[in-house]
């Protein structure tokens, strides 16, 4: 990476005076626009009725902690991973589990549906991320056909396919993220400027272009141009570490989930903080979050073993589901938002909907 | 993959490291911003805009739900 020219006479003392001043600069910029509070904006929208999501699958299968899942694009199919070091590929309509490998590795902490359907990424605490084919003939060997595509210098805690099965992205806790040739394990891009773990990343909707938002250790959430490996814009609002990122549907916001208890909604365009959803009963670290299709709603998991559903708009909470008997790892809505799947420590993943109209 | 060693006797690599802060927050300092007035506005419309297709907010009537739990067959 280039460095632009060093001007005569800078000192790291002038240039860390310099970094203060353009922080103050950064602070006063933003809060200039900062006029109203999402809230106040909301104010006159209707209060949403009580939400009755209840729980109608429980996939048990996994030995231990379940610690990651997706989505398939079918909206029926998911992927899950667990501290076993299994990796499941399940139908969640009728619980029949398709595909299993079993990584050489324990903490399997990251795992990604492709577009197509056709294959699965994971990765842990083996430092890499492989590629699975989804082989239709169910008396394959999946592990035979394994390809190590990423390599880090330590865990890979999340990772994505991006628009197609061709690349994926990841992020760990060497502090970068990167973004990697499936066929070739060439890699394309990698992303500095955390400085400590990376733990979630998430890819803008297509619509929005070629930018993912990755959040970690540093209490910091940054975003990426993927071409460029530039980070456009970095958020730290957070008091401890960010585990998880998720974009808003437009694109033009996101959410993060922290150790400090409290999630919170960062507008790009605005470039701050716009909402903290917190409550004083409240007091465990969330640990993933998603939004429902319209994003009004957004679905935390916590290390309490609940979920607290926030009204994004008003800034409140709009309910709380119960069921796991361990640490929420990670929610996902479904590709159609008809459905949330929740993964837990308690070594079960479980599929909630909206009840009957 | 290049990786800075930060070490405290290489007084070129601190500077280096400082010298990128800076540029990095000179970057973030000059982008465009919009009010928060304008851009609340702007998510609100989109969850209002939205909310009528949200499963998990308004519900789905039985007979499109995927994961209801599977009527009896009958044959007559």
């Amino acid at each position: 990476m280039a460095c632009q020219g060093l001007q005569g006479g800078e000192t790291v003392a002038s240039l860390k005076r310099e970094s203060e001043s353009l922080r103050k600069k950064l602070e006063e910029e933003r809060k200039k626009l900062s006029d109203i509070e999402l809230n106040q904006v909301a104010e006159k929208i209707e209060v949403l009725g009580p939400l009755s999501i209840k729980t109608r699958r429980v996939l048990k299968g996994h030995g231990n902690k379940v610690l990651c899942m997706d989505w398939c694009k079918d909206k029926r199919r998911l992927v899950s991973s667990s501290q076993d070091g299994k990796v499941i590929v399940w139908d969640a309509f009728t619980l029949n589990k398709e595909h299993g490998v079993a990584l050489p590795c324990t903490w399997v902490m990251a795992c990604a549906y492709a577009p197509s359907g056709c294959a699965v990424a994971c990765g842990g605490l083996d430092n890499k991320c492989s590629v699975f084919p989804l082989s239709l003939d169910k008396n394959e060997n999946l592990s035979a056909k394994k390809k190590s595509v990423a390599m880090h210098t330590n865990y890979v805690s999340g990772c994505t396919f991006t628009s197609s099965d061709m690349q994926i992205l990841t992020s760990s806790g060497d502090g970068t993220c990167a973004l990697w040739d499936v066929e070739s394990g060439q890699l394309l891009q990698s992303f500095h400027g955390h400085t400590a773990d990376v733990l979630s990343l998430d890819l803008a909707p297509s619509e929005t272009g070629n930018t993912f938002v990755s959040g970690g250790c540093d209490k910091k959430a940054n975003i990426w141009d993927m071409r460029s490996g530039q980070n456009i814009q970095s958020f730290e609002s957070h008091e401890s570490d960010i585990n998880c990122v998720k974009y808003y549907p437009s694109g033009d916001a996101f959410a993060s989930a922290s150790d400090d208890a409290t999630c919170r909604f960062y507008d790009l365009r605005a470039d701050r903080e716009v909402a903290v959803y917190q409550k004083d009963s409240v007091i465990f670290g969330a640990s993933t979050v998603d939004f429902s299709l319209s994003g009004r709603l957004l679905f935390a998991g916590y290390n309490d073993y609940t979920i607290n559903v926030w009204d994004v708009l008003k800034g409140t909470r709009a309910s709380i589901l119960f069921g796991h008997e361990n640490r929420v790892s990670r929610v996902r809505v479904s590709p159609d938002g008809t459905a949330l799947c929740s993964a837990s420590w308690d070594n079960t993943l479980r599929v909630s909907w909206a009840a009957y109209l | 993959m290049l990786s800075v060693v930060m070490s405290n006797n290489n007084a070129s690599n601190n500077l280096i490291t400082a010298k990128r802060a800076v540029n990095q927050l000179r970057l973030e300092a000059s982008i465009r911003r919009i009010k928060v007035s304008q851009a609340a506005a702007e998510l609100r419309n989109f969850c209002l805009q939205n909310a009528s297709k949200d499963p998990l907010l308004v519900g789905v009537p039985s007979s499109d739900n995927p994961f209801r739990p599977p009527k009896s067959c009958s044959l007559f």
